[in-house]
């Protein structure tokens, strides 16, 4: 039991740490979920991701539900999802209940333009970290170029690239084994 | 029954917004327009206050909405209504992924996958760019290099870049830590205006 509320409270700390959407948890994730805890890999995460983006719901909600799943089963998914939806719920009800024009102070637009910069840095960090760990040789390198490439100049659904990514990955993966295989 | 429709509502909102909490944006505008729960320019406020707090800016749209329509009851079964789908279709999948881990094709598809998804992320991360670093808008309407870049949001991205990563012990601080600071920035320095 004091796990899955060990799990709870971690992933309220992430919620209410994540400022500008899902991409934003990413370098809190691996701070406080890889980094400080083990309980999740560097490539773990990457997936979670991409499972995150070509399956319905809020990526931030998926990658909760994952890494809590696999720590502590169902029970353990359902106690971190709520966790890091748990600020937003007491946030944005206060919010809503009080300060109605909340986003129109100076002050809130000028901390979150500040803070946009940093998340910024932050997504930046956390996305060379990745990229070391999943972009390792050639087929990888190519990969990613076309991906980013395209992802930037076309409104494709990442559903799309993920898939064919995928199969890429199957296809090269297994020409490398055959090829080893004739080698001997 | 208007708790059971809310809820209804934004399990549906949940299972077939894909990608990001931004999806939810378009399910929403149809929502105001079939049920009158709010209008356009309060789903405007919804979608600034959700980006000015911490957490997920989907979860937040679904907690402001259901505030909005019904109370703080109401909040809380928007937002477990668009939670449940992504926890039932995530569960489904871990516990696959689990059952066949050690399977060659699985780690094979992963191999293909790891740089996409990274790539998608830097993809995200450059239109964050456009967004709070450079401002395309004021460029496009006075044709001013000096309109596209500000230069104090510059400066701070490079003293936050060589903080997080240059500097011996000031890099292993929390990101909380920048973000506040970064926070305190935008306030002496009046960023916004």
């Amino acid at each position: 039991m004091s796990e899955l509320l060990n799990l709870f409270l971690i992933f309220a700390k992430v919620g209410v740490t994540t400022f500008g959407g899902g991409y934003a948890m990413l370098p809190i994730l691996q701070r406080e979920i890889v980094e400080a805890r083990g309980w999740a890999t560097e490539e773990e995460i990457t997936d979670y991701f991409a499972i995150g983006q070509c399956t319905p719901g809020i990526i931030a909600v998926n990658t909760a539900t994952f890494i809590g799943y696999k720590k502590r089963g169902i029970p353990g998914g359902i106690f971190a999802t709520l966790g890091v939806i748990f600020p937003s719920l007491v946030i944005i009800t206060l919010i809503a209940a009080f300060l109605q024009n909340f986003a129109d102070f100076q002050v809130v637009k000028n901390a979150f333009a500040g803070i946009r910069v940093a998340v910024c840095v932050l997504i930046l960090n956390a996305v060379v970290k990745l990229f070391k760990k999943a972009v390792t040789d050639v087929p990888t390198t190519v990969i990613f170029c076309l991906v980013l490439a395209i992802s930037v100049l076309t409104n494709i659904s990442p559903v799309f690239f993920v898939i064919i990514a995928g199969f890429a990955g199957v296809i090269i993966k297994s020409l490398e084994a055959k090829g080893k295989e004739e080698q001997k | 029954m208007l708790y059971f429709k809310l809820f209804w509502e934004f399990f549906k909102t949940g299972l077939f917004a894909v990608g990001g909490g931004m999806a939810t944006v378009p399910f929403l505008q149809d929502m105001a327009a079939r049920t009158g729960w709010f209008t356009t320019e309060m789903l405007v406020n919804m979608i600034a206050v959700s980006e000015s707090t911490p957490g997920p800016i989907g979860v937040n749209m679904a907690t402001y909405t259901g505030f909005t329509v019904g109370g703080p009851l109401g909040a809380v079964i928007a937002t477990l209504g668009l939670a449940t789908p992504s926890i039932t279709v995530i569960l489904i999948v871990a516990a696959m992924l689990k059952a066949f881990r050690d399977n060659k094709y699985v780690d094979r598809i992963f191999y293909g996958i790891r740089p996409a998804s990274t790539a998608l992320i830097s993809s995200a991360w450059i239109t964050v760019v456009t967004i709070c670093l450079i401002h395309i808008g004021a460029f496009r309407a006075s044709g001013l290099i000096s309109d596209l870049f500000d230069w104090r949001n510059l400066v701070l991205f490079a003293v936050l870049w060589l903080a997080t990563n240059k500097i011996p012990k000031v890099k292993k601080w929390h990101p909380l830590a920048f973000i506040g600071i970064a926070a305190a920035v935008g306030i002496v320095f009046n960023f916004a205006g």
